[in-house]
């Protein structure tokens, strides 16, 4: 049974990350977490329960992406690089600086999705306008997509299925998470100024008769302001922070069919449809895995307490987990060993989790599979300046947001 | 006699400037840029972290990579308005400093301008990938500074190769 179900979640990952012939996610996790129940790697009830769990918190991560989506519809990221152009010409040597600025804030509200499709191009022509070397840049969307979700339950799924497993409210979460999210976003700042610093040092030509569409997309940016306002209210209302997210991505809907900018069918699509059965199977066959002997296995390293030691365990561990499959199915395993600890140790599993990717792509897995795609399209792929800079970045940011994190604890308390 | 300057965003004015002063009158000028697929490739794998939710329709690869294309163009068309001469562009995709010591095989002038660390003694006065075309060109190499100070480029720090 053991077998069997690592060999489910195996091919569910691989698919994954391959899509043979294009097929959604949930083609192959859907049966394989029919499978699963068929054979009896997890009983029918733990199932049904698994899947309850994760239905509202996948629902949460739908409205979230269908407000961004629509909030790139209405032009907010397109004058987020308009913005950047025009603050780096006013202050040259910055660009790095807004660059962070901007996919540290889209990534923590709007979610890492956000960055990664979104920004990263946008960020990418910014630089390209102003003649400026993109590398460092869209590494520090890449990075930052990562890193800089820790703040909010909204900015990684990660966050969303700790933030239903810890009790906490949102407000609190974001206020335990402030401190490590800008600690890390410094850490990495820094070891981006010193690693690309012939890129950065070499400057820009801007053309001077570029011209700069600046029109501020008003009604997004209240909205998005608005939907934040939300969440703060509602948790201190006592109610689910998800209706806050559905009332922000309803209104930005409502504007832009009544203006013709979007269809319903986009607007599903962008809702990631398959993607919420995907996630519904893999938290199934994860469950199983860790019922047949997975949770075992890892019991006797999950650190008990939550003194700073115990938090760094911990972050360590998700960090390795997430780099060994990925980090979704790392915090499925963990949240189970970890909840009964509090907060805390939660929260510290979070770090691990999201801050770890950084060192390779999509987990190891999935990096391999990755690469064999990338090499099927003959492209040269040079794992070396990313795996350098995630060596450079992930251990101290690690540590020093563990850190932040236990002092966190102590001022506001678990 | 063939001269090529190697275009790279933000220090090439000096570069081109460089190739019009000592390429003789009749020299064929080749304008030189390559377009680094790191940054397509970055932005594939991140997008590739997405796990459940990466459509390759929204591969933010593919935006990053025409964006490329029409960056290098433009680069490579104001060298060439800065030039003021007539001169070849050429374009390529791949590690720079494979892709310049390759085609400059058959060279009998390459000309760059430098980056790096230039008040740091040692290997570091230059940046990696200038320092391996210096290094492994096939043929005469010309190294230039960079125009004098411009005020969007800042005291250069120290690099990390």
């Amino acid at each position: 049974m053991e077998t069997l179900s690592v060999v489910l979640l195996f091919a569910t990952l691989a698919c994954a990350v391959v899509r043979p012939w294009g097929w959604p996610e949930a083609v192959v996790a859907v049966p394989a977490a029919v499978v699963a129940v068929a054979a009896g790697a997890i009983s029918p009830q733990d199932a049904a329960a698994e899947a309850e769990h994760l239905a509202p918190v996948v629902g949460f991560l739908a409205a979230i992406l269908v407000l961004a989506q629509l909030c790139d519809d209405e032009g907010l990221f397109r004058a987020c690089g308009a913005w950047m152009a025009r603050a780096a010409r006013r202050r040259p040597g910055s660009l790095l600086a807004y660059v962070f600025a901007a996919a540290s804030s889209i990534t923590a509200v709007l979610s890492l999705d956000a960055t990664v499709v979104l920004l990263t191009p946008v960020v990418f022509a910014t630089a390209a306008r102003l003649g400026a070397r993109p590398l460092p840049h869209v590494y520090a969307c890449t990075h930052l997509s990562n890193t800089a979700s820790l703040l909010l339950p909204v900015s990684n799924l990660t966050n969303l299925l700790a933030f239903a497993a810890s009790g906490l409210s949102f407000t609190r979460f974001a206020a335990l998470m402030a401190l490590p999210w800008l600690v890390a976003i410094a850490v990495e700042y820094l070891v981006f100024r010193r690693f690309f610093a012939v890129d950065l040092a070499a400057g820009f030509r801007a053309r001077a008769d570029d011209p700069e569409p600046v029109a501020v997309p008003v009604f997004a940016l209240v909205t998005v302001v608005c939907t934040l306002a939300g969440f703060i209210a509602a948790s201190a209302l006592g109610i689910e922070p998800v209706w806050a997210a559905a009332a922000g991505a309803a209104a930005l809907a409502i504007r832009a069919l009544a203006r013709r900018r979007t269809t319903p069918a986009a607007l599903v699509r962008s809702a990631a449809v398959p993607f919420l059965a995907f996630v519904l199977a893999l938290g199934i066959v994860v469950r199983a895995v860790v019922d047949n002997g997975l949770g075992d296995a890892l019991g006797p390293l999950v650190p008990e307490g939550t003194g700073l030691p115990a938090l760094l365990g911990l972050a360590f561990l998700a960090a390795v987990l997430a780099n060994l499959i990925n980090n979704l199915p790392a915090v499925l395993v963990l949240l189970p060993l970890t909840a009964p600890l509090g907060p805390g140790a939660v929260l510290a599993v979070l770090l691990g989790a999201n801050i770890g990717p950084n060192l390779t792509y999509a987990g190891s897995l999935a990096t391999l599979l990755w690469r064999r795609i990338v090499h099927a399209h003959d492209t040269e792929v040079d794992l070396g300046k990313f795996t350098r800079l995630g060596l450079l970045t992930v251990p101290a940011t690690l540590l020093l947001s563990v850190v932040a994190l236990w002092i966190s604890l102590s001022v506001v308390g678990g | 006699m063939t001269v090529i300057a190697w275009i790279v965003e933000g220090t090439w004015p000096a570069c081109v400037d460089a190739a019009r002063t000592h390429a003789p009158d009749g020299a064929d000028i080749v304008l030189l840029h390559v377009t680094d697929p790191e940054a397509m490739n970055a932005a594939r794998g991140s997008y590739a972290g997405l796990l459940g939710r990466a459509r390759p329709d929204r591969d933010p690869a593919v935006p990053v990579g025409t964006l490329a294309s029409a960056a290098a163009d433009r680069l490579l068309a104001d060298a060439a308005a800065r030039l003021g001469r007539p001169a070849t562009r050429l374009h390529r995709t791949g590690r720079p400093e494979h892709e310049v010591t390759s085609t400059a095989g058959p060279t009998d002038l390459l000309v760059l301008t430098r980056d790096g660390a230039p008040t740091r003694p040692g290997p570091h006065s230059l940046g990696p990938a200038t320092r391996f075309v210096v290094d492994h060109a096939p043929c005469p190499v010309l190294l230039v500074w960079p125009e004098a100070p411009l005020p969007e480029r800042e005291k250069p720090g120290h690099g990390m190769p």
